[in-house]
């Protein structure tokens, strides 16, 4: 896009990167929001459906697709109340901080090939850490509410967040091992062709790694089984019980934003990002160079594929709130350090070996991209080849 | 794909009006915005007397540092501050302030003559500082804004004994080693503070009562003076569990 | 607009490219908080903090004395050097806040309070 500014319109080099810029926060901005009025309708819809009831049927003709709309409008109008004693400062920006850190980490997520706000050399790593940022926007809230509740919700979810941010690292790192870099673009980019390309179908250590991955998603957003720190049950709302209005919105949205970005993350770490189940664009004939309308057909469709994917992610942990009961904060505990580290580790050690001694998968003659020597840097300045710090072992076996 | 002219010459019309925007170099303007957010943040630190608060500001530095890195070509530096230090070792600061936030504690007042002292002393030694960091003109070069090389690869290299970043790169200077035994030391160290911080955290039973239950069934704290009569008293199950209400 | 490139100070600031300099001062300036931080709190975790704020400052300068990118003509960064230290640095950062804590806690059991003019023990 900078390229399109700079040759077509004759602009400067800052100024064309300053509106590309501006139009990509934009762009994220929007599928935040957008994708959280979405969702939250799709949410109603699917309780309803599963507790055997209709959901919103009026608001906007059928369905009631403009129910989230109207919610919008409601909490926009709503009185923004504050509790006496509540400590102004943290109460006021605590939504904010929630809202930012979820916003921040979509900057290095990859939707198409080259649609990424930012191509992050250590973009996994980014996207992990700034999602574990959304904790203090929590944390300060509970604290500055000023109210048992509040407080109790708020120490939980610190204990929640930051004891299952260890699993999921793991998790994360196994598909970055098999790709060789934290590049998302990358790691997706070597899931190209068919569905059995995809790191989910890369061997069974990988299958079980994905499913750790959904259960701490699942934990590390505040979902339900998982939302300890809102258990209605028990602390009336958790941290968000004195919040009203707009302020509650935004958690709500940081929320759904980070819904949506675990779920796009499994899709590029796990199911090959917008790679599709069948690679349609290669059977067509289209690829980089056929042309530009091609070009941008295969980055639409590469779009689609991604949101479709993260979009059924969220289905899923809809589907999974409206069925499991909530846990008890020490079966949350016991699940991540009992269950889910023990795991991961496991399985990432399984993974690491099935890598090394069998690169080629148990079918070789399906084409995997095997371990070839991967990154640029290994050719040092120049193209002058810097010496392969690893045995290229795994590139003689390659199919 | 070309525009009519007339939009082109209105965009260029645009352009110039915005010709102080062109000219910036938004390199400094982004580390002039971290490094301020940082600094004010971290004088907040000094200045705040309320303890929860302190954590916030510090929050906020320590990730505006975190930006500061990204702008230097450090991401994994960047990404490691943000994931173990703000996401990690602040959550856990958070978590102590707010299991010793007793309302005596939470904002414990500096003595005045401390801050004056503190101040004469910190001007002191930031003058120097200052002086220092600027005094060597090779340090005041401005940026040659080569595109830093990806870092997190020969990191990690580099981390497990391996150097395979540019060994002949102009003017670089510094020992051609590996790190893996520092690593493995970290790695082992790291273990020792798990156990001793489990250790020293752990709940003892004792025959005499603590001080602190003492303190805490005189004295409620006064964020929650509303609810105090509600589970006073037994103390009985860990704030996780929702105490014993 | 036109003023605000016509400013020398400000033009400056927004026009030249940053350089490593600029970074020892924003690290000077953490350092400082920090020391003072640890100098002046009686809140144990509030010397803990200015703990951080210190390792945070030392940490800019090895980024920034580390960065090929910040490095002006004839310069000598340290290259990845300085990176690991960085990293080093935020580990143990984060081990010895857990251990502080843990202290902390413990103190704060034993004599229920967190003011560290009240841990005087040990004072013959």
């Amino acid at each position: 896009m900078v390229e399109y500014l700079t040759h077509t319109l004759g602009l400067s080099g800052t100024l064309a990167w300053t509106i590309a810029a501006v139009v990509a926060a934009v762009l994220v901005l929007n599928v935040i929001a957008g994708g959280a009025l979405v969702f939250i309708w799709a949410e109603r819809k699917v309780a309803a459906r599963i507790q055997d009831r209709l959901g919103p049927t009026r608001t906007g003709g059928r369905f009631g697709w403009l129910q989230s709309l109207a919610d919008g409008i409601k909490l926009l109008a709503k009185e923004d109340l504050m509790p006496d004693g509540a400590d102004g400062l943290l109460f006021k920006i605590a939504p904010y901080v929630s809202f930012c850190a979820s916003f921040c980490a979509f900057i290095a997520l990859p939707f198409a090939f080259d649609v990424v706000g930012l191509r992050l050399n250590v973009a996994v790593f980014f996207v992990v850490a700034v999602l574990g940022l959304e904790v203090f926007g929590v944390i300060i809230a509970g604290y500055a509410s000023a109210s048992k509740w509040s407080l109790f919700g708020a120490m939980r979810e610190a204990a929640q967040v930051v004891s299952y941010e260890v699993p999921l690292g793991m998790c994360v790192v196994v598909p970055v091992m098999l790709a060789g870099s934290m590049d998302m673009v990358t790691i997706a980019e070597k899931q190209a062709g068919w569905f059995w390309n995809w790191y989910l179908f890369h061997d069974p250590f990988t299958f079980v790694v994905f499913w750790v991955y959904v259960t701490c998603a699942v934990a590390s957003v505040n979902r339900a089984p998982f939302d300890l720190a809102e258990a209605e049950s028990e602390l009336v709302a958790g941290f968000h019980t004195e919040y009203s209005g707009l302020r509650w919105s935004f958690f709500f949205m940081a929320e759904y934003g980070s819904m949506f970005l675990v779920s796009g993350m499994a899709a590029v770490l796990f199911l090959g990002g917008w790679n599709g189940p069948i690679p349609i664009a290669t059977l067509l004939g289209w690829s980089e160079g056929t042309g530009e309308s091609a070009h941008y057909l295969v980055r639409l469709v590469g779009l689609a594929n991604l949101i479709g994917k993260a979009t059924l992610g969220v289905l899923f942990m809809m589907w999974i709130r409206w069925t499991l009961p909530r846990l008890r904060i020490d079966q949350v505990m016991t699940t991540c350090l009992k269950y889910c580290t023990p795991i991961a580790a496991v399985m990432f050690a399984g993974a690491m070996l099935w890598q090394v001694l069998l690169p080629g998968g148990l079918m070789p003659g399906v084409g995997r991209p095997g371990g070839e020597v991967r990154e640029g840097w290994l050719e040092g300045p120049g193209g002058r080849a810097v010496q392969a710090p690893a045995p290229p072992a795994v590139a003689e076996i390659r199919p | 794909m070309t525009l009519p002219s007339s939009v082109v010459g209105d965009l260029g019309v645009l352009g110039v009006a915005f010709l102080p925007l062109a000219a910036i170099n938004w390199h400094s303007v982004m580390f002039l915005l971290f490094a301020a957010v940082a600094c004010l943040a971290a004088v907040a630190v000094v200045a705040a007397d309320n303890v929860v608060r302190m954590a916030l500001y510090l929050v906020v530095s320590l990730a505006a540092t975190a930006g500061l890195f990204f702008l230097a070509g450090a991401e994994f530096v960047g990404a490691m501050q943000l994931m173990i230090y703000v996401g990690g070792t602040l959550v856990l600061l958070v978590f102590g302030v707010m299991l010793t936030a007793q309302a005596p504690f939470v904002a414990i007042k500096s003595e005045g003559g401390d801050r004056v002292v503190a101040g004469i002393v910190g001007a002191a030694l930031l003058a120097a500082l200052v002086l220092a960091g600027l005094s060597v003109p090779a340090w005041r070069q401005p940026a040659s804004m080569h595109a830093p090389p990806p870092a997190a690869t020969p990191l990690g290299m580099a981390l497990v004994g391996v150097r395979v970043d540019a060994a002949e790169g102009p003017g670089v200077i510094g020992p051609r080693v590996g790190y893996l035994l520092p690593f493995e030391i970290v790695s082992v160290h790291l273990l020792v503070v798990l156990v001793g911080a489990a250790y020293l955290a752990r709940a003892k039973r004792r025959k005499v009562p603590r001080p602190i239950d003492q303190v805490a069934s005189v004295e409620p704290p006064a964020s929650v003076a509303a609810h105090a009569s509600i589970g006073r008293g037994e103390r009985a199950g860990s704030v996780l569990t929702g105490g014993s209400a | 607009m036109t003023s605000l490139s016509m400013n020398p100070v400000l033009g400056f600031l927004i026009d030249a490219p940053v350089s490593v300099a600029h970074y020892l001062v924003v690290g000077a300036i953490l350092f400082t908080a920090g020391v003072a931080c640890m100098a002046t709190k009686r809140n144990a975790l509030g010397v803990l903090m200015g703990i951080e704020l210190v390792l945070n400052g030392a940490n800019v300068n090895f980024v920034a004395f580390a960065s090929t990118y910040l490095a002006g003509e004839g310069g000598r960064p340290l290259g990845l050097d300085g990176q690991v230290f960085a990293v080093f640095v935020i580990l143990l950062a984060a081990a010895e806040a857990a251990v502080a804590l843990a202290i902390t806690l413990n103190f704060y059991n034993n004599h229920a309070t967190v003011d560290v003019d009240r841990a005087d023990d040990l004072k013959g």
